[in-house]
């Protein structure tokens, strides 16, 4: 397992994560709130996640790559373009096949699916420019439950031990079902697969409960009083609050802007 | 080592777009709640040991999805875990438990939007454990005979969070105006109500595992102490109101789309901005294809301005660190 911070030399990942946070929050916030079909506003926000992705020296590649992650979620809104409102308008796809859609159903179904890929596009710029404890130590700056950004934290650390657990398990079990060349992988009956995994995900319980004994015991070892130690609270510089605003505004005229523009 | 989130991506974590921003809003309020209430509980009850225990079952749940065992044609079941973490840690810290893993999936790894969190949260770590909690204490009290009556109970408990959890992620996305509620809502049940056999394997797979070799942690004693009237309420509350609420909804759609349309405070937001603006004060712009136009234009001008201004940062930069070289 790899988390998807990219470590360059640039002003984005030079930035207060609080700040990136906040913006890239309000950033998909009045992105959402952007009424259907306005298209300029739309190929705007792009472009200033496109424009991030450049100073941010992560490149375009990288961001386009991974937002291909939303993909399959376009199908949820894909009958809308037939759904939509009427006027419902022939289209005819063969000499004698014709379908009937609806524009406003296509417009919406445009815009749902610009707005979710440009929103993934910001996310994965969070992501790839913040370390992820400094995400926590922004939520945690910005008053969010102690216990649960503690939770958050400590399931972040072994994230990466536990899933590698999970790898030798899946190795193991592979290594242990080979099928003859030419049969199917995965032999047995289905209900026979579901309990080897079931018994799996049992086994990585209980080695997981037992390793929370064993770190709970070397927190105690360390010091640990029920509490972790707070990570103390920086104030926000003035650059980084200029940021902020100077940001915010931007967003909210770009929003009031989506609003003239659409037709 | 590269992580590959499951292969197929659970098709419940709503992206961001997908819902209309009143229905992100709301669903962050009430998520935001019970999580407080939550948090609030646990931390009463809890003992200092069991924060460690949270933070690394919350990383078994989510790596616990790579574990997946192939059905047929290429797709595969793998475990959610809302079931599993309410058996062993009971309902309150199931749900601290749940949000961790829902909320790194979206801030870690775009599995799930930021803005879509709070849906996502009320789906995943609200509605399953508690649909969870409710299926279980059920059953699990009128089936007294031990190991039957547990691996029953836990299958129905794990399939029915799945299930439920579907409609109420079908319902967002209906009264976003996103998909149609005739075809979202039957979809996402159908689709889940496979998903669930599937988790409902892996967990009874799962309790057979821990009752041979660690039965102490199946001990209901810890739950038996404080019965959670308020989470078997509302449990059951939440599945009445889905399982018989959605097929009427899916069989009037137009109520649904009605709602989306009186609720959109988009299109209220959008009369109050014309408003302020009225047509004769800006004369040029009553015309509504000339307005096109200048929104168009002046839509270029900024994209030319930022793509400079982008280029021009970047040209200064490179320039510094060629100096540095």
């Amino acid at each position: 397992m790899q988390d998807f911070y990219r470590q360059q030399a640039s002003p984005i990942h030079k930035l207060d994560a609080r700040v990136k946070l906040i913006l890239a929050l309000a950033f998909i916030f009045f992105l959402n709130l952007t009424p259907d079909g306005a298209w300029p506003a739309l190929i705007i926000f792009l472009t200033v996640s496109f424009s991030i992705a450049i100073i941010s020296h992560l490149g375009i590649i990288f961001v386009l790559k991974r937002s291909l992650i939303a993909l399959p979620f376009f199908l949820a809104a894909f009958p809308l373009i037939f759904s939509g409102k009427s006027p419902h308008l022939p289209l005819q796809i063969l000499p004698n096949l014709t379908i009937f859609y609806s524009p406003a159903g296509l417009q919406r179904f445009i815009t749902i699916a610009l707005k979710a890929w440009i929103s993934v596009q910001a996310a994965i710029l969070l992501t790839a420019t913040t370390r992820f404890t400094d995400i926590l130590t922004a939520l945690q700056q910005m008053k969010l439950p102690r216990l649960w950004v503690t939770v958050i934290g400590l399931m972040w650390r072994y994230l990466f031990v536990i899933s590698d657990e999970v790898t030798r398990m899946l190795h193991a079990r592979s290594s242990r079902s080979a099928a003859a060349p030419g049969k199917a992988k995965g032999a047995g009956t289905l209900f026979w697969r579901a309990r080897v995994t079931g018994n799996m995900a049992g086994s990585l319980f209980v080695r997981s409960i037992e390793r929370s004994e064993r770190v709970y015991t070397a927190m105690l070892a360390r010091g640990y009083d029920g509490q972790l130690p707070a990570s103390s609270t920086v104030p926000l510089t003035n650059r980084a609050r200029l940021v902020i605003a100077t940001g915010l505004l931007g967003l909210l005229l770009l929003w009031l802007f989506s609003l003239l523009s659409t037709s | 080592m590269l992580f590959s989130p499951p292969s197929s991506p659970p098709a419940m974590h709503i992206p961001d777009g997908f819902l209309s921003v009143w229905v992100s809003a709301s669903f962050w309020i009430i998520s935001a709640i019970v999580l407080t209430i939550a948090l609030r509980k646990t931390s009463h009850s809890l003992e200092k040991r069991q924060v460690p225990l949270m933070g690394v079952l919350a990383a078994a749940i989510f790596a616990g999805q790579m574990l997946n065992f192939s059905v047929a044609g290429g797709t595969s079941g793998h475990l959610l875990g809302a079931a599993l973490a309410v058996i062993l840690l009971g309902p309150w810290p199931a749900v601290v438990v749940m949000t961790s893993v829902v909320s790194v999936q979206a801030l870690l790894f775009q599995d799930g939007g930021i803005l879509a969190l709070g849906a996502n949260i009320f789906n995943m770590a609200i509605i399953g454990v508690f649909i969870s909690y409710t299926v279980f204490s059920v059953l699990a009290r009128l089936i007294k005979k031990r190991p039957i009556g547990l691996l029953v109970s836990g299958f129905t408990a794990a399939w029915s969070s799945i299930f439920v959890a579907a409609l109420a992620c079908g319902l967002q996305l209906a009264i976003s105006g996103t998909s149609p509620a005739n075809i979202a809502i039957p979809a996402m049940a159908a689709i889940h109500a496979l998903i669930g056999i599937g988790e409902g394997l892996i967990t009874t797979g799962a309790l057979t595992f821990l009752l041979a070799t660690r039965a102490d942690l199946l001990k209901p004693e810890g739950q038996a102490k404080v019965s959670h009237k308020g989470i078997l309420g509302v449990g059951s509350l939440i599945a009445v109101l889905l399982v018989f609420l959605s097929p009427f909804a899916s069989s009037h759609p137009d109520g649904l789309e009605w709602v989306a349309e009186q609720n959109s405070f988009l299109q209220t937001a959008r009369e109050a901005f014309y408003n302020i603006i009225p047509d004769y004060a800006l004369p040029g712009i009553s015309n509504s294809a000339l307005a096109t136009i200048i929104a168009g234009l002046v839509g270029i001008v900024v994209v030319f301005a930022i793509a400079y201004l982008t280029a021009r940062a970047e040209k200064r930069s490179s320039a510094i660190e060629r100096l540095r070289d």
